[in-house]
């Protein structure tokens, strides 16, 4: 992973088991988001190769990689909802351009995503009419429009006041034991990681590369590395210590 | 047994009657919206024949479902409730008890959108109040830039010079280009156009008084302060549509900084410095235009030309190009502030800020320029 010459990090190897809630974390400017832009067919990492399934995304033709992509639902940092249309809109664009299902059904599939992420009644809501954490919510129920067996939240919980954001790693959770839906969650939010994650990577802003891989409360309690414990426990249990 | 079926593809569904006053939907199959749904209406219409007070599902023989399902589901369970009948979510599959679960656990918010118009005559009014609503705002807007202009002239007005340059470049050195081919070809059409005229009573020299007088008087300065409403204004009001978007103007007030004197003033005084300089050059390279046709098409001498042209316009020509050109630079950079100002805070918002800034500014050009006409025409120039 680089951009130009600037390696942000190298020698990342991991997998995302079906139907598992997977964690990327790491500290700010370790290249989390970057790492989501790569696995979700944004960014062509520097080197190497995401694969799904066995079927390699970066070495697939074009169509391919649109097939491929037809089975993610990403939802953004600040929900990115496109500003012009109403939030119906927004969840119905996916369901419009990609089924031909009749207009009729989209309306009811639409209205039953934004009831999932608790917005009924808002289909005819601009995004600039509705909250910080409703927009973020309207992101995710965009994500899930095509019902995708990947789901990606880059930071869900970031911006959230803390009943909101544990609002959202329910949703998450809900989703998964629901929907059956594979779950990739970029975030630093450690009460988030400790709820929802079975599974995470760490990555290491300093080493450039993931210095852990495992299941979070393992980690925080078993790892050997000092960086990820001191991450995982919020900062306390550093060795050593001050003394006068 | 007696039931109805109702068969689209993998997907069915089934009305069973166990017992007189209860009914079991049987759904089997795959249930995936994009190959077709059974439509819940057979159903519900049968049920309704029944009179049955309680019914129940039995989906153990879905193969797979989607979120087809569970809008069906949903359908059907709201028919249910509205007509008293108990339903007995037990047979669903657990994902789909979940999700309707979920679902319904926030009501759906009354929110008392309608989409009733309300009667012309109230959208009229409500037209001419956002109408004269706007002219208020703008003449604040003006008011406040003269205020700036007074904390300048004070020498208190706060802004980084760098920025200024900047803008500067922008709007000056940048826009040469632009400037220059419609500037030239202007020329060119004008002096084409005379030609083909003057020749016919053999006053082909007087095409050089024509885009003379043309270029300096109206055309050079009008045509700089259209592409540069374009250009520049376009990109003032998309630029502070997106700064207030980030909040970033939010972030000066906050701070004391008057986004008036740290955003708006060093973009009037750049369009105010740059324009008349520009119309200038215009007026020169609409000339060299026209000298094009007077000599490729006209056989006239350079010499001959430059003299006509000389002949032509006077100082004060050139000068009443360089005044309007400074009001139009106001102008230009007004619309184009005002209209990034006041943007909403969406890319949506930001795109219609920049085509207002472009409308507002070019109305008040041509405007402006008919009063610039009849002014000097009563001042005898």
């Amino acid at each position: 992973m680089a951009y130009g010459s600037y390696v942000i990090q190298h020698d990342l190897d991991f997998s995302v088991e079906r139907g598992e809630i997977f964690v990327i974390m790491g500290g700010s400017g370790s290249g989390k988001s970057t790492l989501l832009n790569h696995m979700v067919g944004l960014k062509p990492p520097a080197r190497g190769d995401v694969v799904y399934d066995g079927e390699s995304f970066w070495g697939a033709t074009a169509e391919a990689q649109e097939g491929l992509r037809r089975r993610l639902g990403v939802s953004f940092q600040s929900g990115a909802l496109w500003s012009s249309m109403t939030l119906a809109e927004n969840v119905g664009l996916p369901l419009q351009t990609f089924t031909r299902l009749p207009e009729r059904q989209i309306r009811e599939i639409v209205s039953l995503k934004l009831a999932l992420v608790g917005l009924a009644g808002y289909e005819e809501f601009y995004p600039s009419e509705v909250s910080g954490g409703m927009l973020k919510r309207a992101g995710v129920a965009r994500a899930m429009a095509l019902d995708p067996d990947i789901l990606f939240f880059d930071e869900p919980s970031a911006g959230l006041d803390p009943i909101s954001s544990r609002r959202l790693d329910d949703l998450i959770l809900e989703l998964r034991a629901s929907l059956g839906a594979t779950m990739v969650v970029v975030t630093h939010e450690l009460a988030s990681i400790f709820t929802i994650a079975d599974n995470a990577v760490f990555l290491d802003a300093e080493t450039r590369t993931m210095i852990a891989c495992g299941p979070p409360k393992k980690l925080r309690d078993e790892s050997p590395n000092p960086t990820v414990r001191t991450f995982l426990r919020r900062g306390d249990g550093t060795t050593g210590g001050i003394t006068s | 047994m007696n039931g109805a079926t109702v068969s689209v593809l993998d997907a069915t569904l089934a009305v069973r009657h166990p017992e007189p006053d209860g009914a079991v939907l049987e759904l089997a199959g795959h249930w995936l919206s994009q190959r077709g749904l059974p439509e819940p209406s057979d159903a519900l219409g049968e049920l309704q024949a029944a009179r049955v007070n309680h019914v129940a599902f039995d989906a153990r023989q879905v193969a797979a479902w989607d979120s087809g399902l569970v809008t069906f589901v949903l359908k059907v369970l709201s028919e249910m409730a509205a007509r008293g009948v108990a339903a007995d979510r037990a047979g669903l599959p657990d994902g789909v008890r979940r999700l309707i679960a979920m679902a319904e656990a926030v009501p759906e918010r009354q929110t008392g959108r309608t989409d009733l118009r309300p009667p012309w005559l109230a959208r009229i009014g409500t037209r001419a109040i956002a109408a004269s609503r706007g002219v208020a705002v703008g003449f604040a807007f003006l008011g406040e830039a003269l205020l700036a202009f007074g904390a300048l002239v004070r020498r208190h007005a706060r802004f980084r010079v760098s920025d200024l340059l900047v803008v500067i470049q922008d709007c000056g050195p940048r826009a040469l280009g632009i400037v220059s081919l419609i500037s030239f070809l202007i020329g060119l059409i004008l002096a084409f156009v005379g030609a083909v005229q003057l020749q016919q009573f053999g006053a082909s020299i007087f095409v050089a008084n024509l885009v003379a007088i043309a270029m300096t008087r109206e055309i050079g300065c009008i045509m700089t302060a259209i592409v540069m409403s374009g250009r520049t204004g376009a990109a003032f009001a998309a630029q502070l549509g997106t700064m207030n978007t980030n909040q970033e103007i939010d972030a000066l007030s906050t701070m004391g900084i008057s986004p008036m004197e740290f955003l708006v003033l060093p973009r009037m005084l750049a369009l105010i410095a740059m324009m008349p300089l520009l119309t200038v050059y215009s007026d020169l390279v609409g000339i060299l235009g026209g000298a094009v046709v007077g000599l490729g098409m006209l056989g006239l001498s350079p010499t001959e030309y430059f003299e006509q042209t000389r002949a032509a316009v006077h100082v004060s020509d050139f000068l009443i190009g360089i005044a309007k050109s400074s009001v139009f630079g106001v102008v230009v950079a007004l619309a184009g502030c005002l209209r990034g100002m006041q943007s909403g805070r969406s890319a949506a918002a930001v795109g219609l800020a920049a085509t207002s800034a472009v409308v507002t500014s070019i109305v008040w050009l041509i405007v402006l320029d008919g009063i610039f006409a009849v002014i000097l025409n009563v001042l005898g120039f």
